[in-house]
Formats: structure tokens, sequence, C-alpha cells
């Protein structure tokens, strides 16, 4: 791409322009709005830590060491809900996707600055409702709401928490929204749909998904809410209502919902993988397609968590192959990045290993994945430690980790400063290796039958969750190690410079941190993305 | 050293072995290709690692053949997975003709199970082994979820209808018996065993344990006390011989199966389906009948014929 580095020469950058928290409360500025998202989101991530490593730590003795049955409920309700609704779907979009989508598209904001200030508070007025659920006493409907429990006979704060979801649902909404008017409005000039970089492809798709999606959860949570407060028959069968129809409305959202979470770490590690091997990526639009391709199909799947609800034979046999078909482009994505490493010139940054990272991750995801889609299999695994296992191989091994590396190749554009990498590496391992300990031994308990959502369990599955709640501890140190150097780097980290890892991208040709208006001069694109080294690219 | 550490549970059922051979064809499939891609990743870094700041590597766009090799392999092989996977589902969920039928109500948080000659239990399942069974499920209250993980079989309890499903023990002794789905606080003690025994040995408990009257019996007994004969069998309602499994013609011209959810859908909402040619006169019985007895009136029902459906 063609816009020249600036340096800055002014030395004002949108950190710099204005201070006091009015500035920050009253900001439009898409990067500082992703700022406080970040802020909002890490503080989320907390909690649902938090309540991860007491779920752990109680399941190390089988008539559970720390807490009482209830507690335990409602601990992994609250675990499931935060991490999910308050933390993965808004994690890339709201951060990096608002940090960067306008300046990978060359604008210097989204379409709408005033919504996507708007969609942050409606972010924190649902949180607010999720921490009061939290205080006041808690939920213990687990993160799937499942009717009649959730309309009828769950105690506690069930209200608030479904509308922390509900709200939180309208703030993910309009970012899509705005995401996909930018994508289509505001490119630069020159900027074509097969110029744009994968990470904005990742986000068109996931916007799509956002849109089409959300209304439906929010229309069974608010039926949920009608049919608790006001007993109108929806759900519970004592009130005339079908109890099976809510798993239908949820996982019409939720099961896209996972591609939410996934997709824009597969943007992520699209862009890593190339500046990291100076190649342009292997299969440009098999990629950008297969994206699009799994928001279609991901709409069509739902029915692969119903399968022992009594649903009919036929409408499993339907569901199933469906799912057997988001197998293939998610195949796809991950033989490209594989193949673009393939004779380039690959470096160790941090960065890059925790792309690699969620490309094996993912891949194990993914693979078992095919173990749920298949019917027979699944009669046995579903809701066993199985589908714990392999739900956490791609949402903390792949969305995760590609976060994690988004967050380390855009921190010195973000806050203009270095970490120490080599900190970063021994993080990035750290992480990968307390994952697969705790998350491996889940796939084998599950298999010899270990039901998932248990505070107390059989004795014969105690080693196994032993392991798994050790491998933990390790994860946990793994995530406290970036938190320090990353806090560290903001005043101490050396500066970085417009284009720390030499990448291309409109980003990199701004100074770091940009200026609020992102680019002195509006840049006109002439290259495809990913143009490392020579033009003449070649197919083999 | 492995006893303590087992990497496949227990097999007790006809249908586990077939489940596992699956099971471990996709564990190959899993490992082979994570195989394949974590050493793809370390061979590619290592070679191909930066080896002068700055250098610029050849570019490459891509390759069709590559990408239609590397599509059309993961295609092949989950056709070939969900082909074995659907014909062994489907025929895994077709109970036998001759299975011997169990009813199970799901209440937070215990099971409740019936057998048909009216012996009772709680969270306990005792069955014969070799012989075909058949579970018909209700609850009372939530979702809940039979899980027996030494036979492969699971089956969300689902108030307000009925759901089933079957197994055939190959194994005495004693299995987990689990709720699979989360039902509230006390989920994880809503656990159990099934105990499988030798078929004489099972008569012996049966006959030790058979306290009240057969399922029939005792419905036989509530037609009676709720004066369903005075409408049904005196001309004002339809008669029941030969009624169950039969094909009913509603007032709207279609026809259903007289199946145990038609039967209960009539018994607690009669006016939803009209029997063609009567009058929509049967008052509801919500609220007044539990599903026990609804259990128990459907069993009387199915012993009134035909023969060959009769529980036995
Ligand atoms: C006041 C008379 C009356 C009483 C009492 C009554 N029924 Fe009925 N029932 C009817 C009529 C009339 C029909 C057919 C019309 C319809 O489908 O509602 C019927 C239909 C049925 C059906 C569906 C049969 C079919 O062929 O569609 C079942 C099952 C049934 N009743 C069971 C019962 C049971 C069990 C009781 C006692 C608990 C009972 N009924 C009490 C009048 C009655
Ligand atoms: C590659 C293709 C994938 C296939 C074939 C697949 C298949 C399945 C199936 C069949 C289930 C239901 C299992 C059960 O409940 O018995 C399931 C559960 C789940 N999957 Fe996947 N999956 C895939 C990818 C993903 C991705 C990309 C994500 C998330 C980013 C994901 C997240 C989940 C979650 C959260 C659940 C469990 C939800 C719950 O019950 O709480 N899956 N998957
Ligand atoms: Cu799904
Ligand atoms: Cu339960």
């Amino acid at each position: 791409m063609t816009a020249t580095a600036t340096e800055n020469s002014t030395g004002v950058n949108y950190l710099n322009v204005q201070y006091g928290i009015r500035s920050w409360l009253l900001t439009t500025d898409h990067k500082r709005i992703a700022l406080l998202y970040l802020a909002s989101i890490t503080f989320f991530f907390l909690i649902g830590g938090i309540s991860a490593v007491l779920i752990r730590i109680h399941l190390i003795e089988p008539q559970g060491a720390l807490l009482q049955p209830a507690t335990y409920n409602k601990m992994f309700s609250m675990h499931g809900i935060v991490m999910i609704f308050f933390f993965l779907i808004p994690s890339i979009p709201a951060t990096m996707g608002n940090f960067l989508i306008p300046m990978m598209v060359g604008a210097r904001d989204l379409a709408f600055p005033r919504i996507n200030l708007l969609s942050w508070y409606i972010y924190v007025v649902a949180g607010l409702f999720t921490v009061y659920a939290l205080i006041a006493g808690g939920v213990d409907t687990g993160w799937t709401f499942y009717t009649p429990l959730s309309t009828t006979y769950a105690n506690g704060q069930v209200m608030a928490a479904a509308l922390g979801v509900f709200i939180a649902g309208f703030s993910s909404i309009l970012t899509g929204l705005n995401f996909i008017v930018t994508i289509h409005k505001m490119r630069a000039p020159g900027l074509t749909w097969s110029r744009l970089p994968l990470f904005v492809w990742a986000m068109y798709a996931t916007s799509v998904i956002q849109v089409l999606g959300t209304p439906v959860v929010a229309v069974a949570i608010v039926l949920v809410g009608l049919e608790r407060m006001f007993q109108v028959g929806v759900f519970d069968p004592a009130l005339g209502g079908d109890p099976i129809l809510f798993q239908h409305l949820f996982w019409f959202y939720s099961h896209p919902a996972v591609y939410i979470m996934i997709l824009p770490s597969m943007g992520v590690v699209s862009e890593l993988v190339t500046c990291f091997s100076k190649k342009r990526i292997f299969g440009y639009h098999f990629i950008a397609y297969s994206s699009l391709a799994i928001a279609a199909i991901s709409f069509l799947v739902w029915g692969h968590h119903m399968y022992v609800s009594g649903q009919s034979v036929y409408a499993s046999l339907v569901f199933s192959a469906l799912s057997f078909a988001v197998a293939i482009p998610s195949a796809i994505k991950v033989f490209n990045w594989t193949a673009t490493l393939y004779k380039g010139s690959v470096s160790y940054d941090s960065p890059m290993i925790y792309a690699l990272g969620f490309i094996g991750l993912f891949t194990m995801g993914g693979l078992t994945g095919m173990f749920l889609a298949s019917l027979a299999t699944d009669i046995h695994l579903h809701d066993t430690y199985f589908v714990i296992a392999h739900f956490h191989y791609i949402m903390v091994g792949g969305a995760l980790m590609g976060y994690l590396g988004g967050l380390h190749f855009w921190w010195p554009k973000i806050t203009g400063r270095l970490y120490p990498d080599a900190w970063a590496r021994f993080a990035a391992l750290v992480i990968f290796i307390g994952f697969n300990l705790t998350f491996f031994p889940q796939f084998v308990v599950g298999y010899l039958g270990m039901p998932r959502r248990y505070a107390v369990y059989p004795e014969e599955f105690q080693v196994l969750n032993i392991m798994s709640s050790a491998g933990a501890s390790i994860l946990g140190v793994g995530y406290v190690i970036p938190l320090i150097y990353l806090i560290w780097s903001m005043r101490y980290g050396p500066a970085a410079g417009p284009n720390p890892w030499g990448a291309t991208g409109l980003e990199w040709q701004t100074p770091s941190p940009p200026p609020t208006e992102n680019f002195e001069q509006l840049p006109v694109v002439t290259e495809d993305a990913y143009e490392y080294g020579s033009k003449e690219a070649h197919v083999v | 050293m492995w006893s303590g550490f087992p990497l496949r549970p227990e097999q007790a059922s006809t249908i586990a072995q077939g489940i596992d051979q699956l099971y471990f064809f996709l564990t190959a499939i899993t490992l082979f290709f994570t195989f394949v891609i974590f050493t793809a990743i370390f061979y590619f870094a290592i070679r191909y690692r930066r080896k002068a700041k700055g250098e610029i590597p050849g570019q490459i766009e891509g390759s069709l053949p590559l990408e239609i090799f590397w599509s059309a392999v993961p295609l092949v092989l989950v056709v070939v997975i969900f082909v074995w996977s659907s014909s062994l589902f489907i025929s895994n969920s077709r109970p036998p003709e001759a299975a011997t039928e169990i009813f199970v109500i799901g209440k937070q948080w215990m099971w409740q199970l019936q057998h048909p000659d009216g012996a009772r239990e709680i969270n306990e399942l005792h069955v014969p082994v070799g012989k075909p069974i058949k579970l018909t499920m209700t609850s009372e209250d939530v979702i809940h979820d039979f899980f027996i993980p030494a036979f492969r079989v699971k089956k969300d309890v689902v108030p307000g209808r009925y759901t089933s499903l079957w197994f055939e023990a190959t194994k005495t002794g004693r299995f987990h018996l689990f709720c699979g789905q989360y039902c509230g606080v006390n989920h994880a003690l809503m656990i159990g065993s099934v105990v499988v025994m030798e078929p004489e040995e099972y008569e012996r408990w049966l006959s030790g344990s058979r306290k009240a009257e057969t399922m029939a019996a005792s419905g036989a007994q509530l037609y009676e006390r709720f004066a369903c004969i005075t409408c049904h069998g005196a001309g004002k309602a339809p008669p029941f011989n030969d009624f169950y499994m039969s094909q009913v013609k509603l007032s709207d011209g279609s026809t259903v199966v007289a199946n145990e959810e038609y039967i209960r859908e009539s018994i607690l909402y009669p006016s939803a389906k009209i029997h063609a040619g009567y009058d929509p006169i049967m008052p509801t019985f919500k609220g007044q009948i539990s599903e026990e007895q609804l259990l128990q009136l459907i069993a009387f029902i199915k012993s009134l014929g035909p023969q060959e459906r009769k529980s036995e």
C-alpha cells in the first residue's frame, strides 16, 4: 500500500490530545472507545477468571473441596455468562475491530461515531445488571437459561442476569451495524473488496451474524422474562408452553454466536501469519470466502445441540450433515495459514507464537467438533466434559489466543510502546502448556462419562480432574504475566515507531499512537493487501 | 496400572462397541491431522526461519489444485463419517419390538422407576441381562436427562411429553446412572445405578419387591375412580379395545396414531384433537391426575389390546 509513514511532527496523538475523565467518557474517537472497551472487558475477564479458579479448586475433590452445590452452580453460571456475553463476544470486535477497522479501510472514524460511544454505554449498563445479579445473590441457570428451569424453578437473580444479556445484545448489534456500514461506505479510494485485509473480511462476516442473530436471542430472553414474571405460558408445559421451543430460539443465535467469537480471531491470525512470515496470504479468496461460508452455514446447524432432546431422527440427520459441512471451510483456513509459512521468512515474535498456537489448538477444537456433529457418538458425549473440552479448545485455545496475539501485535500501535518480547514469548508458552494440561484431560473424563455441571462426582474421575486443576493454575499464571508487562510497558516501554513489525496495512502507515484523525492525508490504495516484497507473486 | 486410568468407559450394552469403534476412528483422524498440522508448522517455522533482518522471500499467491485437494479430502472424510455415524444412529434409535417397557419419572432431584408389573424403585433400576428394555420417560418439573455411560445411551426427560430410549445390557453388574441435563441445585445428586442381573435373579428380585399391583391394574382402578367409564364404553365416547397404536380419524379430517403422547394429550387437553364423530364433551383432567397416574392409565389402555402390542 502506498501512503507513506509520516513521523508525527507535532507529537499530538489520540491519547494526549486531551486529558481528564470527561474527555474519555464523552469521546467519539473510535480509538478511545476501543480502549474504554478494552478496560471493561478486561474487568469482566477477571470476574470470569476468578469464578473459573473457584470452579477448578472445588473440583479437586470428588465431594467438592470448596463450595456448596448451590454456590458451585452460581459459579459456573456466572463464569459462562460473563465469559461469553461480556468478554468473548465483544472481545476482538469491540477493541481491535473498533480501533483498526477505520484505519484499515483508510477512514477517519467509523460511520457512526456517536452510536459507537452509545454501544459502549449500553454495554456498561448491561454489565451493571450482571454485576448486580452477581452481588445480589447470583444466578444458577447456567449461561444457557434452559426453560422451564429458568422461568419457573430457579431462584436467584435470573431477571437481572437475563436483562444484562438482553441489553448487551443491543451493544453488539450496534457495533455490527457500524462496522458493516463503515466497510461498505468508507473504504479509501482504490481499496476494493479484494484488497481488504482479511481481518476486515472476518469482521464483516462477524458483524452480519451479530446483526441477524442477536435479535432472536433477545426475543427468547424477553419471553423468558414474560413467563417468569407474569406466568405467560410460552415454555413451561405446566402453563401450556413448550420447553424445547426455548432451545431452538437460544441455539439459533448461540450457535452462530460461537462464530462471533472465533471469526475475529481467524481474521487476526491471517494478519499475523502474513506479517511474521513476510509473505502474502496463501489463498486470499479462499480465506475470505470461507469466513462468509462459515457465517452462512452457522445459521443452519443449531439442532446439533439438541440431538438428545427428543428432536426427530430426520431433523437430527439434517443438522448433523450441515454441521459436518462447517468443518470444510474451517479446514480450508487452517491449511491456507499453514501454507503461508512455506518458503516465508518466519520470525518468532510473540504475536506469531500466539498465532501458531491458535492454529494448532483450533485444529484440535475443530476436529473434536466432528465427534459431536456425529450423531452416534454425540449421544454419549453430549453434556459431558467432552463438550466442555471441545469448546474451550476453540474459544480459549482459539479465540482467546487470537485475541492475545492481536493485542500483542497492535499494542505498539495502540500505545506507541513496545513490551518486553521475551516475556511475551514466555507467557505464550506458559499459556499453551497450561491450556493443554487443563483441557486435554477433560476430553478423556468426558468420554469416560463425567457429566458437565456436576458439583460432586464419582471418585474414579478424580485423577483427571486434579490434572485439569493443576493445568488451570499454570494457565492462570500465564494470563497474569501479560497483564503485568503490558501495563508496565505503557509507562516504561521503549517507543515503538510507526511500524515495528514491518507490516503492510494502512494502520501501520500512520504514527504510533495515531493522531485523532488517523491520517494526515487520507490514503489512496494501489496494491493488494500483504504486498510483501517483489510484486511478481506467482501461483504454484 | 491402567485399570485405575481407563481410556474408555466400560462397554455393557449391545451398542457400546459400535460407538466405540467410531469413536476410535474419529480419534485416529484427529491424531493424524493434528500431527500433520503440527509437523508442518514446526517444519516450516524452523526450515524457513528468518535468517537476516529485512530479507524478502519470494511471494506465492496460492494454488488452485492445492485448494481443491485440501477441500476434497475433508469432504470425503466427513461424508464417510456422516454415513457411518448416521446409519449407526438410525439403527440404534429403533427399539426392538419385544422390548420390555419400564416407565421413568424424573423430578428435582430423583428418579422414580416403575416396572410394568408394579414394582417401583427410586434412583435404582434393576434390569435383566440380554433382554431389550425400553424406557418411556417424562418429568414432573424441569428437563432432566437419563444417561447411562456404560450403555452409551442418553435422552432428555422433558416435562409435558414422553421421550424414550432403549438398551440391551450385555453384562451383569452395577453401572452409573446420571442426570445429564442441568436441572437445578442438586443436579449432581440426581444420580443412581443401573443393576443388571441374570434373568432368574431378576425374576426373584421382581417377586420380592412386588408390593403393589401391576401398572395396568392401578390404571383400571383410576379409570373407574375418575369415571372415565361413564362415557368411554357407554357410547358417548370412543371405546378403548384395540385402541393403542391404532389410526384415529380426527374431526378436522386428519389422522393420528394413538400413541402414549396422544393419549396423554387427550386426557390433559381433550379439546386439542377431537375424535371424528364424537362431541367434544370430555372434561380436562389437568391438575387432577399426576404423571404417575397418567402412566398407569396409559398402561391400562394399552392392556386392552391389540394383543401383540400389549406390554408384557
Ligand atoms: C364426559 C365424558 C367423558 C369422560 C368422563 C372422559 N372422556 Fe375421554 N373422551 C370423551 C369423548 C367424547 C372423546 C372423543 C372426543 C375427543 O376426542 O375429545 C374422548 C376421547 C378420549 C381419548 C382419545 C380417544 C380417541 O379415540 O381419540 C382418550 C385417550 C380419553 N378420552 C381418555 C379418557 C380418560 C382416561 C378418562 C378418565 C380419566 C376420560 N377419557 C374421561 C368423553 C369423556
Ligand atoms: C469446526 C466445526 C465445529 C463443529 C462441527 C462443532 C460441533 C459442535 C457440536 C455438535 C456441539 C454440540 C455438542 C453437544 O452439546 O452435545 C458443539 C458444542 C459447542 N461448540 Fe462446537 N463445533 C465446531 C466449532 C465450534 C466453534 C468455532 C466454536 C466457538 C468458537 C464452538 C463452540 C461450541 C460451544 C460453546 C459448544 C457448547 C455449548 C454448550 O452446550 O454450552 N464450536 N460443537
Ligand atoms: Cu453449535
Ligand atoms: Cu439434572
